[in-house]
């Protein structure tokens, strides 16, 4: 426990130094209090808005938008990428519009997106699927298609049915490649979600970042920005355990 | 790693200049790319036809190609895609030459590798757009600060691969690089960079998309000259013909540019294994 905890201060030791560089730089006037907030006053604010600013609900409405978006995606993005793998009709229709829709920046989305479901909820979570979707497709077919054919012919010799090489064979060993897609896509959720908050939004995180940053209550900005962060380690954190979790029988 | 393919179409020599003529199945599986993307536009068209969605939700595909050829004949389009462009890629490649340089120092001096390994690992999940705000607060509205987000933006994907092909590196390979003299200098050079090359321009694969989302945001939020500026004074005037148009030419800029590393990727790794695949 001890020896943990020393080599947790340790490993993230330059973080509290960077954090004491900035107080340092601030509080000398190295840096003008007006680009850059204190340390500890963005610390308090964090404290404030999280009591009584209301922070905690904004970033929970936020994460919810991320959360629906990604799910979505997640769900159909592997089916169709298996399928893609599964069925060589398929494929073929699918795969030009993949490789034509793949390297578009999904930020552009963003203002039909708008046009299309208003200023709420609605706007961010299919922004947030669309810009999910292909990385997991893709990532889905590479895995499935990775499989080696000998372990799917000796499978099928033994009398494997289709549902049970689907099952026990190609979605097992797509695995580690869909979760890597994931992950890939858990990172372009936060930035497409706080990027439509943004350009329109009436709440949530990204919203309170320009809205304290338009009236230069920069303190307040910083402490959200924080929560940001915060919000995009542990989602990553968690999503790392979990990954290691489901691939414990790769050794 | 041998793979077994079932090769009976790639076994077949055709001599040159007697290629035998299509059956009507090779022909359909040749022409379903074009069907599908076909279809793609038709169905656009259709609905927009069927007025389900009026032609302010939805403009017809002839109406949106039609601004994109103006704008590609007038040369808006150059001006926007340079501007887009040039921002990007020098964003990228400042991203690009700091990671490589911190990533290759952090798999071989200790204290750096003390140092930015927390940072990494903060930063790289990290949604790097939310500091959107305060690079407008340090370096104005203008190009710098667009290029230093997007350059923050790409620079921990390229960095944490950086780290991780370096220290894939087979010890063995540098071992006996050095035990036949060669220099410190001469072992990063022509041993290391090429053996963590392919790792690295993962992370350049990577880092790109999101350099491109993000200079797509940066442009939307601070106006300018660019694509993504054009496509949001669109929006603001509600020129939704002018929105479409912005898609199509930021998805055209966006598939050149990744299309681009792919062949960049394939030029430098023609030596690498998985340039014969």
């Amino acid at each position: 426990m001890m020896a943990n905890l020393t080599h947790g201060l340790y490993r993230y030791a330059p973080l509290v130094l960077l954090a004491l560089a900035w107080e340092a730089a601030v509080r000398t006037g190295v840096i003008s209090e007006l680009v850059l907030p204190r340390f500890s006053d963005a610390l308090v604010s964090w404290w404030d808005l999280t009591t009584t600013g209301g922070m905690f609900e904004q970033a929970a409405h936020s994460l919810k938008r991320a959360v629906i978006g990604l799910g979505l995606a997640v769900a159909l993005g592997t089916t169709a990428g298996i399928l893609m793998a599964w069925n060589a009709t398929i494929r073929v229709f699918v795969n030009p519009l993949i490789q034509m829709f793949y390297p578009m920046p999904k930020s552009a989305l963003i203002p039909v997106m708008i046009l299309w479901f208003g200023l709420g909820d609605a706007s961010k979570i299919v922004t947030i699927f669309i810009g999910c979707l292909l990385p997991i497709v893709v990532s889905s077919f590479n895995g499935a298609r990775g499989v080696e054919d000998v372990i799917l012919w000796s499978a099928r010799s033994l009398g494997a049915t289709r549902r049970q090489l689907l099952w026990q064979i190609i979605v097992p060993a797509a695995m580690p490649e869909i979760l890597t897609g994931i992950r890939t896509a858990l990172a372009i959720s936060f930035v497409l979600l706080v990027s439509s908050e943004f350009i329109i939004a009436r709440d949530g995180i990204g919203f309170m970042i320009s809205g304290f940053g338009d009236e230069g209550n920069y303190d307040r900005m910083f402490a959200c920005i924080m929560t940001v962060v915060a919000m995009g380690f542990c989602a990553d954190r968690i999503f790392q355990l979990f990954m290691r979790r489901v691939l414990i029988w790769r050794e | 790693m041998a793979r077994i393919t079932s090769g009976a179409a790639e076994a077949r020599i055709t001599l040159p200049g007697t290629r035998p003529p299509l059956s009507a199945s090779a022909l359909f599986w040749k022409a379903a790319p074009a069907i599908s993307i076909a279809g793609l536009f038709l169905f656009w068209q259709l609905l927009s036809l069927s007025g389900v969605f009026s032609n302010y939700l939805l403009p017809q595909v002839p109406t949106v190609f039609h601004r994109v050829a103006i704008d590609v004949i007038t040369g808006e389009f150059w001006i926007n895609a340079a501007h887009t462009l040039y921002r990007a890629l020098a964003g990228f490649a400042i991203a690009a030459t700091l990671a490589v340089t911190i990533g290759i120092a952090m798999a071989r001096v200790r204290v750096v590798n003390w140092f930015f390994d927390p940072v990494l690992s903060i930063g790289f999940p990290m949604p790097k757009v939310a500091w959107l705000p305060v690079f407008m607060l340090w370096f104005g509205a203008y190009d710098t600060s667009k290029i230093l987000l997007i350059a923050f933006s790409a620079f921990f994907a390229i960095a944490v691969n950086t780290v991780a092909g370096t220290q894939g590196v087979d010890r063995y390979l540098v071992w006996s690089a050095r035990s036949l003299g060669a220099s410190d200098r001469k072992v990063l050079r022509t041993v290391i960079l090429p053996a963590a090359l392919p790792q690295i321009l993962t992370g350049f694969q990577i880092a790109m998309p999101l350099a491109m989302i993000v200079t797509i945001v940066t442009e939307m939020l601070m106006g300018g000259v660019g694509l993504g500026g054009a496509m949001i004074r669109a929006q603001r005037f509600a020129d939704s013909i002018g929105v479409f148009a912005g898609i199509v030419e930021i998805g055209f800029t966006g598939f050149v540019v990744i299309f681009g590393m792919r062949w960049v990727r394939r030029q430098l790794l023609t030596w690498h294994e998985e340039a014969k695949r």
